[in-house]
């Protein structure tokens, strides 16, 4: 790179140098956007904080292998991007940018922008300003590393990233920081004792809530083992000499114990990043919310509410580097004038609509269905574009099925032209309630995470949009107006669904009125024993434990799925609760008026019967723990302490489908692992031993398939979905971020590359050629695999064995039958004698 | 309830399913059992000349039953490798294989008409006992070992043992450090001598009298009364830590224990197999050119 480093560091505050274009952060979408401007001879400058130009992309680890994905979105830019090792696409773009000769200026780090369209002074931290017309802000969504402010901590040991814990040896570590990048740095630092670390980490608060489970725990089996130690509730007070030995330095830590004085030879520092969002916010730029997730408002033209400010790139929401380089191209030609210039995405618009009765170019289209359905009307051109992207149009006939009862799916339906007909009663085809165009249906499914409650079918000729659970909670996330619409129709949907059938829509009109949604930690209880209240509570999404006081213990009763209520008990025990009710994972309820039921059971006699039935059945549950009890109350006990350390200790109150290990009948042979990488072109998703295991109860490091999948949060190609038998997989637009793997709470899933072939069975078996079944050994890979290939690393994880006869092969594969699947119909009711 | 009981019954876990002994009901222990009085009925009551051997046409029917029988029992070796897609079920190949395997006492036995004598016929007759005899230890120890495995393991994986007993010699070493050189050198001796797994014997029978440990914290408890005073404290500490090496090396070295007895007995099981099916095919051969 020639460093075309315009202004020599003056000093103080002087004013540089003025430009068209100022565009800040020379990341994929702002490195588009200068080279935009210098194809166009558009006066510009492309300020960067690093030295170095695009920095998240070079801080991905080396070797890694950078993917173009979406493959049908054509690449609109005057830089060269194509998938390729991340060495690769640093060099091409550092030529490019000599080669168009874009104006760079490195080591600028901008701290303020000030000003409106004709007039932005953007200020560096070393004081100096630059004026603009225009702003293109493309600082991506890392933001900055916090650092430490206490004395010492501008050493040149403290550190902020850690790229290969395998690179240090025998140093007194401190990591600061109990969030998961510095638990995983702690452990990787300790992981071999032969490098012999001693580390020490450092948390703020009392445990270590911001971390995944599986990582506290690792930590926590890492300091039980001596590999390493950690101090809660301690924070840095000061770095300073006054070490002996080959340790001058130590860190003088203020625990609840006093004060520690501990050796260090290094601090890692991983204190979080402040996300960019305040700086954006000074710049006068608003959000679409107040919640982490709000993207700020911009115009089809990615025009902020500043104008002249541009904003694009993954702060703008689009989190693919050829969607960043596509909108720098774009965002250029705009502030250059040339409005018309369609977005590159539009011609897979256009073939969206393709189908459609009526011919509409894709502006009407967005505007026909924006003003038409309800719930998307303040969703902006942009957003509309983007999710558009993702969704699919069906045509469908009258009477042509669109969902069937007990699919798997968690997509939302909005009817664009027509209507449809919802069977309401399984055994009843012919009572249906319609709904009708502008409005959608499938949220039920999305907020619960459970199949679909009803078959749905065409009431006419209708379209309609299907909008994949991945854009829409984005599109809830990020415009108030959709979490508004959505949550009050799933409320009315929900009441309707329990108790439609049985009261008058007047009736639910006014319990929908005085219902409100009520967020629950994992483990909060909202019914509890012996309290006097009627109130009734559906669970909407998550799902709850109900559990009694017997002899001074809490029993174990039975477990509740979302989409059905609880509280209904105390109507008929003089509104007295008989039970406590927590929820048993992030859960939401709807609460419910009691006085409301309390008269409609007096006077809606068909109501009653409804309720009593329920009722009655809960109170066997009840009278049967109470007679067990009596006989075998170890059982009980039993019962009660297995069933919390599946449902909440392992998560599989939030698990549709996970692999459990009898241990009474496990031969520890691991044919478990060998057919899982056997059928798994060579990695097994399944990791035996590892994970937890109570009352020979073994629940291993494996997929659980969860109802609302942690690892879909943030995956930027949306490449994780949910197949038709429930599971959760990963396809192959996969990008190897990592995302997903640092999301996953229970830690299931890894970052491999595929091995190469190997020889088949027989040939080994007969002449030991090849490394045998299952995951061949590193050794074998690395001398086996074809030279200069380097395999991308992508996400791998357990797919229920989908599409393969048969079924999941672990279980298949294990000899004493130790190994089983289970999903929470299997213990709903543990206690409720259906045992045999 | 004793061990084998929960392989009989769907174990005391609250989640239903059955182990390899009692899959599907006992389906094929049933099917053993069937097959097994039939063909001892048939053979009370069928007469045939001169008398019961394996020569006569019941004699080559439970013959070809045996031999079809064997060369099925060995497929399970395969089945266990070859993960192809479809509806099998290795819990089911094994149930199957140890009833019908079983069986083969009834059947073969009754092959033979009794007839033993010093030649290739009775020895691959002698080696289908011992592989049956071999089978039914790995099944005693698969219906034993693994619940005892649990417990022992206590909720560790065998790494994480491993792990612990490493990070307890780092703190012998720096624990060691204040003491006289003839202590330390005891000390890194104990560090150095200890193997986690020894030999096969003394792994069977995970004995500590030979450990190296042991003999450390042996000698030194016997110097610390006469060490000098201010060598006492740091001794304790490090009589302290080599009890805790001590307990956790017991737990590894019986978990390595219970690892080799679940596969110690197919090193019998399967090459006995082999030599069957060779003097099997001898048998057969020589019966039909030399006799
Ligand atoms: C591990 C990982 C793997 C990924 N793999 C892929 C992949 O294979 N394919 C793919 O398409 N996408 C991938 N992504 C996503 C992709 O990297 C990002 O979406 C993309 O880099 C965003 O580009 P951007 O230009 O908006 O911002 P960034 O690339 O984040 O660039 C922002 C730039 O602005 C600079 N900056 C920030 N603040 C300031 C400031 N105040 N002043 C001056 N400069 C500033 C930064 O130093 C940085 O250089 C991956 C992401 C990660 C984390
Ligand atoms: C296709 C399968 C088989 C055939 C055709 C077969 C055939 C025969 C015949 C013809 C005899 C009588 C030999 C004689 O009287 O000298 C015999 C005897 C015998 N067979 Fe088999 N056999 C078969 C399988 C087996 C098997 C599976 C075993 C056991 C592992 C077995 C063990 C014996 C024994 C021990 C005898 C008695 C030998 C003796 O008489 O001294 N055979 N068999
Ligand atoms: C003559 C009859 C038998 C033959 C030829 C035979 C052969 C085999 C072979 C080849 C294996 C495969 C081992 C491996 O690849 O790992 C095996 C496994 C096994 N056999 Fe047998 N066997 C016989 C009888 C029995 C009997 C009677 C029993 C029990 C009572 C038995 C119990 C087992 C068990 C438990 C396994 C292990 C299964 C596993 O772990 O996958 N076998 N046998
Ligand atoms: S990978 Fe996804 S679905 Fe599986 S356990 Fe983790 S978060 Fe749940
Ligand atoms: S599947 Fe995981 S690794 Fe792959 S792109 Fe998605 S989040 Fe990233
Ligand atoms: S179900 Fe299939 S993919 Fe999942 S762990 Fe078992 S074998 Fe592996």
């Amino acid at each position: 790179m020639s460093g075309i480093i315009k202004a020599a560091a003056g000093g103080g505050t002087g004013l540089l140098e003025s430009f068209k274009v100022a565009i800040v952060g020379s990341g994929p979408a702002g490195l588009s956007a200068a080279a935009r401007a210098s194809a166009r001879g558009i006066s510009h400058i492309l300020l960067e904080k690093t030295s170095h130009l695009s920095d998240t992309i070079y801080k991905y680890q080396r070797g890694k292998y950078i993917m173009a994905t979406p493959d049908q979105l054509p690449l609109r830019s005057d830089v060269a991007f194509e998938a390729g090792s991340r060495e690769s696409i640093i060099d091409r773009w550092d030529d490019g940018a000599d080669a168009l000769k874009i104006n760079v200026r490195l080591n600028s780090d901008i701290v303020s922008i000030q000003g409106s369209q004709g007039n932005f002074q953007l200020t560096l931290a070393d004081g100096e300003t630059i004026t603009a017309d225009f702003v293109v802000l493309a600082i991506g969504v890392q933001g900055n590393p916090n650092k430490v402010s206490q004395p010492g901590g501008d050493l040149p040991f403290v550190q902020y990233q850690l790229d290969d814990p395998k690179e240090y040896f025998d140093e007194h570590i401190v990591v600061i920081g109990g969030g998961d990048a510095g638990i995983e740095n702690a452990l990787g630092l300790a992981a071999d004792p032969e490098q012999g670390n001693l580390v020490t980490l450092l948390q703020r608060a009392d445990g270590f809530p911001r971390a995944k489970e599986a990582n506290v725990q690792a930590l926590h089996k890492a300091r039980d083992d001596g590999r390493l130690d950690f101090i809660t509730q301690a924070s840095l007070l000061r770095i300073e000499k006054g070490g002996s030995g080959e340790n001058p330095w130590v860190a003088v830590v203020d625990t609840k114990d006093g004060e520690a004085r501990l050796a260090c030879d290094r601090v890692i520092a991983r204190l979080g990043a402040a996300p960019p969002r305040k700086f954006v916010e000074a710049a006068g730029v608003e959000f679409t919310g107040p919640d982490r997730e709000a993207f700020p408002i911009l115009s089809a033209q990615y025009e902020s509410s500043v104008p002249g400010l541009y904003i694009i790139g993954a702060l703008a929401g689009f989190p693919l580097i050829k969607h960043c380089m596509n909108q720098g191209h774009d965002v250029v030609e705009f502030i250059a004038g040339n409005t018309d210039l369609q977005p590159p995405d539009t011609p897979l618009l256009e073939l969206l609509f393709e189908k459609a009765s009526v011919h509409r170019s894709v502006d009407e289209w967005l505007d026909y269905i924006r003003t038409g359905v309800e719930i998307l009307q303040d969703v902006s051109p942009l957003q509309m574009r983007e999710f558009l992207l993702t969704s699919m149009t069906h045509y469908k006939r009258l009477g042509e099925v669109i969902v069937n009862r007990n699919d798997i799916g968690s997509s939302i339906f909005a009817i664009i032209d027509g209507s449809v007909r919802v069977e309401i009663d399984p055994n009843d085809k012919k009572k249906t309630v319609p709904i009708e165009a502008g409005s959608i249906f499938g949220e039920l499914g999305l907020i619960s995470g459970r199949r679909r409650t009803a078959t749905v079918r065409a009431g006419e000729p209708t379209m309609l949009l299907e909008i994949p659970r991945n854009a829409t909670l984005k599109l809830i996330a990020s415009v108030p107006g959709v979490k508004r619409r959505m949550e009050r129709l799933s409320m009315e949907r929900q009441i309707g669904q329990i108790f439609g059938r049985v009261l008058t829509p007047h009736d639910v009109g006014e319990i929908l009125s005085r219902s409100e949604i009520i967020p629950l930690r994992a483990g909060e209880a909202f019914i509890n024993e012996g309290d006097h209240s009627t109130d009734i509570y559906i669970i909407r999404s998550g799902s709850a434990v109900v559990e009694k006081q017997i002899g001074g213990k809490d029993v174990f009763l039975s477990y509740i799925l979302a989409g059905n209520y609880v509280g209904e008990m105390s109507l008929f025990y003089d509104g007295y609760r008989t039970a406590t009710v927590r929820a048993a994972i992030k859960s939401e309820v709807v609460k419910l008026p009691g006085e409301v039921f309390e008269r409609l059971l007096a006077e809606n006699s068909e109501f009653r019967q409804t309720v009593e039935k329920q009722v009655a059945q809960r109170r066997r549950v009840n009278d049967y723990i109470e007679a067990k009890r009596e006989s075998f109350s170890s059982v009980v006990d039993m019962h009660s302490s297995i069933a919390r350390f599946l449902l909440e200790q392992e998560g599989l109150s939030e698990a549709t489908d996970a692999l459990v290990i009898d241990e009474t009948l496990c031969i520890g042979c691991d044919n478990c692992e060998v057919a899982c990488a056997e059928i798994h072109e060579g990695i097994s998703r399944l990791d035996r031993e590892a994970g937890n295991t109570y009352a020979y109860l073994h629940v291993p490091t494996s997929c659980r398939h969860c109802e609302h999948p942690h690892c879909m949060t943030d995956c930027p190609p949306d490449a994780i979905h949910r197949g038709p038998d429930g599971e959760v997989f990963i396809d192959d637009k996969c990008i190897g971020c990592g995302n997903c793997e640092r999301n996953c709470p229970y830690g299931v899933i890894q970052m491999a590359a595929v091995p190469p072939k190997k020889p088949g069975l027989f040939s080994w078996l007969a002449f030991g050629v090849g490394p045998g079944p299952g995951e061949p050994k590193r050794e074998w890979v690395d001398s086996h695999k074809k030279k200069d290939e380097t395999a991308p690393k992508l996400a791998v994880k357990c797919d229920m064995c989908a599409g393969i006869k048969g079924g999941p092969a672990c279980v298949r594969a294990c000899p004493t039958g130790a190994a089983i699947r289970i999903s929470p119909d299997d213990y709903l009711q543990i206690a409720s004698g259906s045992q045999d | 309830m004793t061990a084998l009981d929960s392989h009989t019954q769907s174990s005391d876990t609250p989640i239903r399913h059955e182990g390899f002994l009692r899959h599907k009901r006992y389906r094929y222990l049933k099917a053993a059992v069937v097959i097994s009085i039939v063909s001892i009925i048939v053979y009370l009551f069928v007469d045939v000349e001169p008398r019961h051997n394996g020569g006569t046409w019941y004699g080559y029917t439970l013959g070809t039953i045996s031999t079809l029988l064997i060369v099925w029992l060995m497929l399970i070796g395969l089945r266990k490798r070859a993960i192809t897609p479809g509806h099998w079920n290795l819990k089911g190949w094994t149930s199957a294989h140890v009833y019908l395997g079983a069986s083969l006492l009834v059947l073969a036995t009754l092959h033979t008409g009794f007839q033993f004598g010093l030649n290739v016929h009775t020895l691959a007759y002698t080696l289908m006992v011992f592989v049956i005899i071999s089978g039914f230890y790995g099944v005693y120890f698969y219906a034993t070992t693994p619940r005892r495995m649990s417990d022992n393991r206590a909720q560790r994986s065998q790494a994480e043992l491993l792990t612990a007993i490493r990070s307890i010699d780092r703190q012998l070493r720096e624990a060691a450090q204040p003491l006289d050189p003839a202590y330390v050198r005891e000390v890194k001796r104990a560090i150095s001598k200890t193997k986690i797994r020894p030999g096969l014997f003394t792994s069977i029978s995970a004995t500590q009298k030979r450990c190296a440990t042991t003999h450390a914290l042996k000698r030194l408890r016997h110097a610390a009364p006469s060490a000098p005073e201010e060598m006492r404290r740091p001794l304790e500490d490090i009589m302290a830590i080599l009890e805790r090496k001590n307990a956790l090396l017991l737990r590894t070295r019986r978990h390595i224990r219970f690892t080799t007895l679940l596969r110690l007995w197919l090193h019998f099981h399967v090459p006995l197999a082999f030599a069957l099916l060779a003097a099997l095919v001898a048998h057969i051969v020589s019966v039909f050119f030399f006799w």
